[in-house]
Order: C-alpha cells, then structure tokens, then sequence
C-alpha cells in the first residue's frame, strides 16, 4: 500500500515506542497518544469516504473501539497505521451499505458499446486537456466525487479501495468477499463507467 | 508477422487495467501497442481512462484548506472516554 497512512511508527519523537503494550494494558493515556497520533489520517480516510464530518468521527470512533478490542489479534511485526487504516476503511463501508440509496444506473449503460466486428459503436475522440475544459479545479473536483457518487455501489466500493485507498487487490477481495478476479474486471468497469460520466466534461478535443 | 490480424477494439479496451499495470505479459503488450499505432480511437480512449484514474484519485485527496492531519480536541476526548467505558473493569 502506498502512503494513504505514513507509518506511526515513523513519528520523529519516537511515541509509538512501547505504545502497543500500554494499549494492552488498558493504559488510559496510551489511549490519548493513539488517537492524537493517528486520528487524523483516519478522519480523512473516513471523510473522502463517507463526505459527512459528523459520520466521518463516528466510524473512526468506531474504528478505535474495534481495533482495541481485537488489539491481540494485532501482529506486532506489522504497521499500526496500516492494521487501522484496514479496521477504518471497513467500518466507513459498513456505513456506506446501511445508508439508503437512490436507485442505481444501469451499469450497461456506462460501459463502451461495440459493433460486432468489434470496433467501438461510437468512435472516442481525444478529451480536451483540463486546462481548456472551462472548469476551475475545485468545481471539477467537485463533479468528479460527485459522478463517482453516481456510479453504482458495488462498482464505487471497488474503485474507492483501490484507486483512492490504494488497498491491493488481494486486500480488496478479502474486504468485499469477492474473488481477485471479480475485483480487476469490477475496477476496470468502474473505471470505464466514471469515464464515460466524465466524457461530457472533455468532449469536443482535437482529433 | 505484419500480416498477422490486430486485436479488436473490445480486445484492446478489455487489457487496458493490465495494460497500465504492467502485468501484460509481452506478446500480449506488443499487439496492444500495434493496435495503438493504428486507431485514434482507442489511443483516444486508453488516454482518457488513464486521465479518469488520475481524476479520480485527484478528487478525493485532501485540499490544501481540508482540515489538516491534526485531531480537534474534542474528538479525542470522545474517543478516549468511549474507550475507557469499554474496557472490560479489571
Ligand atoms: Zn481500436
């Protein structure tokens, strides 16, 4: 995984030291330092998640509850920020599968569309580069969250664990229950979907 | 070897993920890049995809004025106490 969580364990003053047994030891102060060390890369692993700042602090809430409780499954030899970056990502899905959503589009839809020789239906021409798109950077960060937000939720649960949160694909199947396999062609069509959600944007390039 | 059929567009498109992995073992890469050398169409689209991902990823990182990687007070005080009510009285 690359660099969502920088190590705790990497912290200049050297904190973390000995941190792990006085978690187990119920160390109420050990408590604190856990939190202020990584609290707030899991608050933003939980906000570009979920959006909310109130659902955001409750899942990494959570998070912590969890992680302390399952502290003897925790291997010593591996990362503290990694092991919580994994709890935290699994309770923002949680979340994300208890909210009501709106009635998802069609996946077919979104995909590229062949003839049957196997050329595409419609040619794609080249996108505009951003800088002509007549988009600020901000607004069109904006619009690309909220076409990822548009992409149906077992697509957009892929896409989120692998290209935002950069878990790899063995990690992302065990998460989802799914097979690796299933995963490559689930991001790769969530992938082609958002692309196509975004294609309006940047149309109209030179050929 | 010039005679050789290219793949198809749906071909191509299907091996973009791999593609960009690097994990197209290479007679698989070189057909994919012959491809390329001749539609517009699908060097048009493999860059795109390529900039999807990277607008994907751009969206969601935190911005500059986002609330930085320090913890508000209060949350901490939160957590603690949640933490503390849930260990187990020894
Ligand atoms: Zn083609």
């Amino acid at each position: 995984m690359s660099g969502t969580l920088p190590s705790v364990e990497a912290t200049p003053d050297g904190a973390v030291e000995g941190l792990v047994a006085r978690l187990r030891r119920g160390d109420e102060a050990a408590y604190e330092e856990l939190v202020r060390l990584t609290g707030g890369r899991l608050l933003a692993v939980a906000r570009r998640m979920l959006g909310g700042e109130d659902d955001a602090q409750d899942a990494v809430q959570e998070t912590y509850l969890s992680a302390i409780k399952s502290l003897d499954r925790f291997d010593e030899r591996s990362q503290m920020s990694t092991w919580l970056h994994r709890i935290c990502v699994n309770a923002c899905l949680m979340r994300l599968r208890t909210r009501r959503r709106r009635p998802e589009r069609s996946m077919d839809d979104l995909l590229p569309q062949f003839v049957e020789d196997g050329h595409q239906r419609t040619p794609t021409r080249a996108w505009k580069p951003e800088a002509s798109a007549g988009i600020e950077a901000e607004e069109l960060r904006a619009l690309v969250r909220e076409k990822i937000e548009e992409l149906p939720a077992a697509y957009r649960e892929v896409l989120m664990l692998r290209d935002i949160e950069e878990l790899d694909t063995e990690q992302t199947a065990e998460m989802l229950g799914l097979t690796p396999a299933a995963v490559k062609t689930r991001l790769h069509r969530a992938r082609q979907a958002l692309r196509t959600l975004l294609e309006p944007t940047f149309a109209g390039g030179r050929e | 070897m010039t005679n050789q059929p290219y793949i198809t567009c749906r071909q191509l498109i299907d091996f973009i993920a791999d593609y960009l992995d690097g994990t197209l073992e290479a007679s698989a890469r070189r057909e994919f890049e012959r491809h390329l050398g001749v539609c517009p169409s699908c060097v048009a689209y493999l860059e795109s995809y390529r900039r999807t991902v990277a607008l994907g990823k751009a969206a969601l990182k935190p911005t500059e004025d986002a609330p930085g990687p320090e913890v508000p007070a209060g949350f901490v005080a939160a957590v603690k106490r949640a933490l503390v009510e849930q260990k187990p009285a020894t």
